[in-house]
């Protein structure tokens, strides 16, 4: 008899209704592609970004994926090095999450470039005081780790380790892991702060400069804090989603209970370093550029003053206050509302380095810069997310994701 | 930024434009579009995704008539030094692929198409918005491609391009001397299209770092300015203007700052 495709003791839905899941996003994949298709075909001229704005929706999505992919190095930093076994009951879907954020993030570069197939001159021509190149070359390799990573439990699909080689191979990988983890923590903490320094190194953006220390400026740590912050959030949340989606509880509470009292102490030293940062930004690195505070806040829907009060306080502290509280954590909602308003504010953090940026007028003369992202912008920008769906119900589906799921379904 | 940044520049080509004189007439842009093969749209009245190495911005005072008054500010690449001199300018330090460079021999920012992937980081970087993206495919009406320039090449979809001081007149003049054995250039043996065009010469160009050179006198006008010194991007390119409207329109300031009172680390290193 051969060996079935679905790890045994657990329940899955029927081949239809899995089918017809995966078709209805596989539908919204499809569009993503046809756009992107487009895009490589016909060029950039295919988004509505402009000189003013050559950083855009796109930037935003791949420092947004890439800081919420961060639960991946981050908990298996804690799993592997640190030593909190207890997460082992989610260490394997927080690195298919980091797969698949660093994949799509790749994917997203690989069509934002004006000439995708010179992608390659990045490594090949370096330009060493490049933040972009060490994020280019930190993602890259961050991204075979994850591959690694992800390997053993590919093959810890029943069928495939009924074959001997591949049995062994994916025990032996399980042993070496911690390797994996920490050169993921080392390759993690420069890219992440990279990104960062993307925007932080722009000292011709008064909005975006900040000082720092050596050759960093301080968003580069910055970037990285709020990674491991709110990317294990991030891990909560997209869990949690799973769990209403396929009706079962598939992680104990206790696990995610820690995952989120971590998070929650990350975020709050973050927010109060962040406070500090753009303190000193408002009241001295930007007067000394001849900009107040609100010459960077306009009475436009999104950047106004409201968006640096709902980064800070309203997705920075209050997540952080709820979740390093014993009762907030044990609260389902405040729980599930505070990792929210956590990869929320991380989002809201990506998207002001990247597109306000662009809109705030640098001379005195200049009107704001304001844009909204084409159709085909949007479409390529859900194509991670479909493709996501679909890596993890397949992942759900044929391998043993959550070691703790058959104990906490018997009744299966 | 491959080569050594610790000796002094031997050459330091800026510009120095007198706003006073400058009628706003376009004549710099028309002949750098001939002069540099700069493709246009069928359709040029989106400004934002238009290319062009050097552009007329018109600046009021913001007062209403009969007091109000017009500035017309051409605006090309600045060719930045960046800070401390060293060729570290906002778009040279963050380009990826070193597609963008800084000659420490003339200190022009230049710019490699062929090796340009199209990341627009520079674009981001510039505060000036001096670079410009390839968003289409270069196509001159058929006619016109007979009248392209051999010296400049054209550029393909999906790369930046920007003003480069027209350094092919550089490299023509340098042939030219090199063959009747001399090492340095007459002030007038390069001169970029624009200059050459301006029909009030409201635009004068050289080494800003040869005495003998004329902007090297009109640099330290006492009505000379440059864009957004305070943030240190150290620009070769000048401004004069008698009026403090237009000087102060040049950078940002803080509601009891004054732009001449104002000691920045970037006017000492000037």
């Amino acid at each position: 008899m051969e060996t079935p495709l679905i790890p045994p003791g657990v329940k899955r839905c029927p081949t239809w209704q899995f089918a017809l899941w995966m078709a209805a996003v596989g539908a919204v994949l499809l569009w993503g592609v046809y756009a992107m298709i487009l895009v490589w075909w016909k060029g950039l001229n295919q988004t509505n970004m402009n000189d003013a704005y050559g950083f855009a929706l796109w930037i935003w999505a791949d420092l947004a994926v890439i800081a919420l992919g961060g639960g991946a190095f981050f908990t298996g930093f804690l799993t592997y090095i640190i030593g909190k076994d207890k997460l082992k009951g989610i260490i394997n879907y927080a690195v298919i999450i980091g797969f698949i954020c660093y994949s799509s993030a790749l994917l997203i570069l690989a069509i934002d470039i004006g000439q995708p197939l010179r992608g390659w001159f990045i490594f090949w021509h370096a330009n060493v005081h490049s933040m972009l190149t060490e994020v280019a070359f930190c993602l890259s390799c961050y991204f075979g780790v994850l591959t690694i990573e992800f390997i053993p439990l590919i093959l810890e699909n029943p069928r495939l380790a009924a074959k001997p080689f591949l049995h062994h191979l994916s025990h032996n990988m399980h042993e070496i892991m911690a390797v994996f983890a920490a050169t993921g923590v080392f390759l993690s903490f420069f890219h992440q702060g990279s990104l960062g320094g993307v925007a932080g190194v722009l000292f011709g953006r008064p909005f975006a400069y900040r000082e720092g220390i050596f050759i960093w400026p301080w968003t580069f740590f910055l970037f990285t804090w709020s990674a491991a912050a709110c990317g294990p959030c991030f891990t909560i949340l997209v869990t949690w989603i799973t769990e209403k989606i396929t009706g079962k509880k598939l992680v104990q509470q206790d696990v995610i209970g820690l995952l989120a009292k971590i998070a929650g102490w990350m975020l709050i030293t973050y927010i109060i370093a962040k406070s500090i940062d753009t303190l000193y930004w408002a009241l001295v690195t930007a007067p000394g550029m001849g900009f107040t505070l609100m010459d960077f806040y306009t009475d436009h829907p999104i950047y106004n003053i409201g968006i640096l009060f709902a980064e800070i306080v309203l997705c920075g502290f209050l997540p952080a206050l709820i979740l390093i509280t014993r009762r907030g954590r044990e609260n389902g909602f405040l729980l599930i509302l505070s990792v929210l308003l956590a990869v929320l504010g991380c989002s809201i953090n990506r998207w002001v380095m990247v597109l306000q940026v662009m809109a705030v007028p640098v001379f005195s003369f200049e009107s704001w810069f304001l844009y909204s992202p084409s159709w085909q912008e949007v479409a390529t920008t859900i194509l991670p997310v479909a493709y996501g769906v679909i890596l993890i119900s397949l992942a759900h589906r044929y391998l043993p994701v959550f070691p703790q799921e058959k104990e906490l379904n018997p009744a299966n | 930024m491959k080569e050594s940044a610790t000796h002094e520049t031997a050459r330091r080509y800026g510009m120095v434009i007198d706003l006073d004189k400058c009628t706003g007439c376009g004549a710099c842009m028309v002949s750098c579009y001939a002069e540099n093969n700069v493709p246009f749209k069928k359709d040029e009245s989106n400004k934002l995704d238009s290319i062009n190495w050097i552009r007329v911005v018109k600046m009021t005072n913001q007062k209403p008539y009969p007091d109000t008054q017009i500035c017309y500010l051409p605006m090309p690449c600045m060719q930045c030094d960046g800070v401390g001199k060293h060729g570290h300018s906002p778009c040279v330090s963050v380009c990826p692929a070193v597609a963008t460079d800084y000659d420490f021999t003339t200190g022009i920012v230049s710019q490699i198409y062929t090796r340009c992937f199209g990341c627009r980081y520079c674009m981001a970087a510039c505060p000036y918005h001096a670079r410009k993206f390839n968003w289409w495919d270069p196509v001159w009406p058929a006619d016109m491609e007979k009248y392209l320039s051999p010296n400049v090449s054209p550029r393909m979809r999906g790369v930046v391009e920007k003003c480069s001081f027209c350094f092919h007149r550089y490299q023509l003049a340098r042939d030219k001397a090199y063959q009747e054995e001399r090492a340095e250039l007459e002030e007038n043996e390069y001169q970029p299209a624009c200059v050459e065009a301006c029909p009030v010469k409201a635009m004068t160009f050289g080494d800003l770092n040869n005495p003998a050179h004329a902007v090297y006198e009109l640099k330290n006008h006492k009505h000379a300015f440059r864009l957004l010194e305070r943030l240190e991007t150290n620009p070769k390119v000048y401004y004069i203007s008698s009026k403090e409207w237009v000087r102060r329109n040049g950078d940002n300031y803080l509601p009891d700052e004054a732009p001449g009172r104002l000691k920045s680390k970037a006017k000492a290193r000037h």
